[in-house]
């Protein structure tokens, strides 16, 4: 059920309006049936693989839950309390190896599902390209969101392993965290701990909550179906045909995709976002404004912050500070430098993890390149750090002035524009091509004497797209300066409704439905 | 602490470790930053940081991160 869709629309009032008619009590237990009906329509296969990631969560959950339970109750006894230091110690070792067996037993079956049908192909590619074996593809559908919902699960079980959340005993309350609709589509990867409170709670229906619930999800829409759906036939004409365009339109491509993508991806999560707020459950934010990002680091820590929170924390932290990765560092310091050795783990951990990220975007050398090549300009920052910081501190005026800002903020959209180029070809030679093309062929002229127009898009098209993004980055430059720009008009009796009720109409109008457009799925969904 | 304060100013980072407390709440200290202290202070006090207390409550002040090693060497 696309969240463009009319069925969609009819989903969301039927289940709002049954929210706030029913006993609060079974406001949670609507939810869940609602997550399955959502979830059924893309496919009752997909049910049983999220069903079994359920179960494994909940059980493994709970047997280490019981596990420190027992722990617990067992050193505050008289018998644990008479035990010498390293009795205590050797006592909960052994029961730490037992929980850490659960432990690794609900992650290889969790990530083993994500991992088998999102990736077997990928191997049979690489395992047929490297000895000729002739191995079949396998045909398995990849089911709805199952990316997202895995990690969300996975985070779980590690927050119950760490002891940062207590197990919850109440499966059913397990699948609605897994399953919660509004987040299968792209997200955000939300944690057990933040969403239990209010996605479990009772809740009155609060006409504010209300109203920026579907003010969030207006906005959303517009984003998607105005500007992302409209610029995706430009960007699919010009990265369908790479041979033809070469140069100045790959250059136009990838800004145009920066913008597609970002509008569709920042659009879908304000309908999520807003789903959850009409619903009085409150989500994470994703996104805070990442092309205002001065420098890559903080540009990944505004873009899919869910996403680069999920692998810090799950990911580079764990390695970071893994026993074997440790002994290296401190080898390498005797053996090698002090200086070289005090990076390494750094290092090492930075490279698989932005390997494994560019991994789950899609199985695809094209996506594992982009990641490393991400690892690569991340890491280039750090190793430049002294000079730029001397730079700075020898040109404080320069630097602190608004045009240096503007340089390093165009900078780091061109450098990520650029990285994505591997996203729009899907391809890692042909990116690459595409990319020496902009330096070496010189057609900028042919490309603005008209044949953009040829495109799939008309002048009033991209007329349309360009006031759509003037007004998405008016609307982020007031949420940097001023916070809230709904909290911000809020306060005008009819002022919302005005602008609210312009921005519907202008959805209807200039929506990108119709002949030679298809509402089409969100482009994070595919990860 | 005088001991934690000069291995925390000894890797260079640019952050005033004496007087903030809301280092990694801040954006002072990155992911990379903290990675570096881990292993400085792994090496000197000899003691295994699990990945469960990378938690920024652990690393937002100097005193934080002596409380965490004392509460690791006591262990």
């Amino acid at each position: 059920m696309l969240f463009t869709s009319y069925g969609f629309i009819a989903f969301l009032i039927i289940l709002f309006a049954l929210y706030y008619l029913i006993p609060k009590r079974f406001q949670w237990l609507l939810l869940l049936a609602a997550n399955i009906l959502f979830y059924a329509c893309a496919g009752w296969q997909g049910l049983c693989f999220m069903a079994a990631t359920v179960v494994v969560s909940w059980a493994a959950t709970n047997l280490m839950g019981a596990s420190l339970r027992a722990q617990r109750e067992y050193l505050a006894s008289p018998e644990g309390k008479a035990l010498t230091r390293e009795e205590r110690r050797a006592y909960k070792k052994g029961r730490e190896r037992a929980r850490k067996r659960i432990f690794v037993l609900a992650l290889l079956a969790d990530i083993g599902i994500l991992a088998a049908l999102k990736y077997t192909n990928f191997i049979i590619f690489n395992v047929n390209s490297i000895f000729s074996a002739g191995i079949n593809a396998v045909d398995w559908v990849l089911p709805l969101g199952i990316s997202f919902y895995t990690f969300q699960t996975v985070s779980y079980v590690i927050d119950v392993y760490w002891e940062k959340v207590e197990p919850e005993k109440n499966i059913l309350r397990v699948a609605l965290f897994t399953s919660f609709f509004p987040l299968l589509i792209q997200g955000p990867i939300s944690r057990f701990g933040d969403l239990k409170e209010t996605l479990f709670a009772e809740h009155e229906a609060d006409f504010k909550e209300i109203s920026f619930g579907l003010q969030r999800m207006l906005w959303g829409y517009f984003k998607k179906l105005v500007i992302a759906d409209r610029l995706l036939v430009a960007v699919t004409a010009l990265c369908g045909d790479p041979a033809a365009y070469r140069g100045a339109y790959v250059f136009i491509g990838a800004v145009l995709y920066a913008a597609e993508l970002y509008a569709d991806f920042t659009g879908g999560i304000d309908i999520t976002i807003g789903v959850a707020q009409v619903l009085g459950i409150r989500v994470k934010e994703n996104f805070l404004r990442p092309y205002f990002s001065r420098n890559i680091a903080e540009y990944w820590r505004r873009w899919h912050i869910s996403m680069g929170t999920w692998f810090k924390d799950y990911i580079f932290y764990p390695l970071s500070v893994a026993p074997w990765l440790l002994k290296l560092s401190k080898s390498a310091r005797k053996s090698v430098s002090d200086n070289f050795g005090r990076k390494l783990s750094v290092y090492i951990s930075t490279i698989v993890t932005w390997f494994l990220t560019g991994l789950w975007h899609g199985a695809a050398w094209n996506f594992v390149v982009w990641g490393l090549l991400n690892a690569f300009f991340i890491l280039l920052a750090e190793e430049i750090k002294p000079w730029s910081q001397s730079f700075r501190a020898r040109h404080e005026r320069l630097v602190s002035g608004f045009g240096y800002r503007v340089f390093e903020t165009l900078r780091t959209f061109l450098l990520m524009c650029s990285l994505r180029v591997l996203d729009c070809y899907r391809d890692v030679a042909v990116s690459f091509k595409a990319f020496a093309s902009v330096f070496t062929t010189n057609n900028w002229g042919e490309a603005f004497s008209g044949t953009l127009l040829n495109l799939g898009l008309g002048a009033g098209d991209y007329i349309v797209a360009g006031a759509g993004i003037a007004l998405m980055f008016a609307v982020s430059c007031v949420q940097e300066k001023c916070g809230s720009v709904r909290e911000l008009i809020w306060r005008r009796p009819a002022l919302p409704y005005a602008l609210f009720g312009a921005l519907a109409i202008i959805i209807l109008v200039f929506g990108a439905y119709g002949v030679g457009y298809d509402s089409t799925q969100f482009i994070y969904n595919q990860f | 602490m005088d001991e934690i304060l000069e291995i925390l100013n000894g890797l260079g980072l640019d952050a005033d470790f004496e007087h903030c407390t809301s280092l990694v709440d801040d954006g002072i200290l990155a992911s990379l930053d903290i990675v570096s202290i881990i292993a400085e202070l792994s090496d000197v006090f000899d003691i295994t940081i699990p990945a469960r207390d990378i938690v920024p409550e652990n690393f937002n002040s100097a005193e934080a991160m002596l409380n965490m090693v004392n509460r690791l060497l006591d262990e």
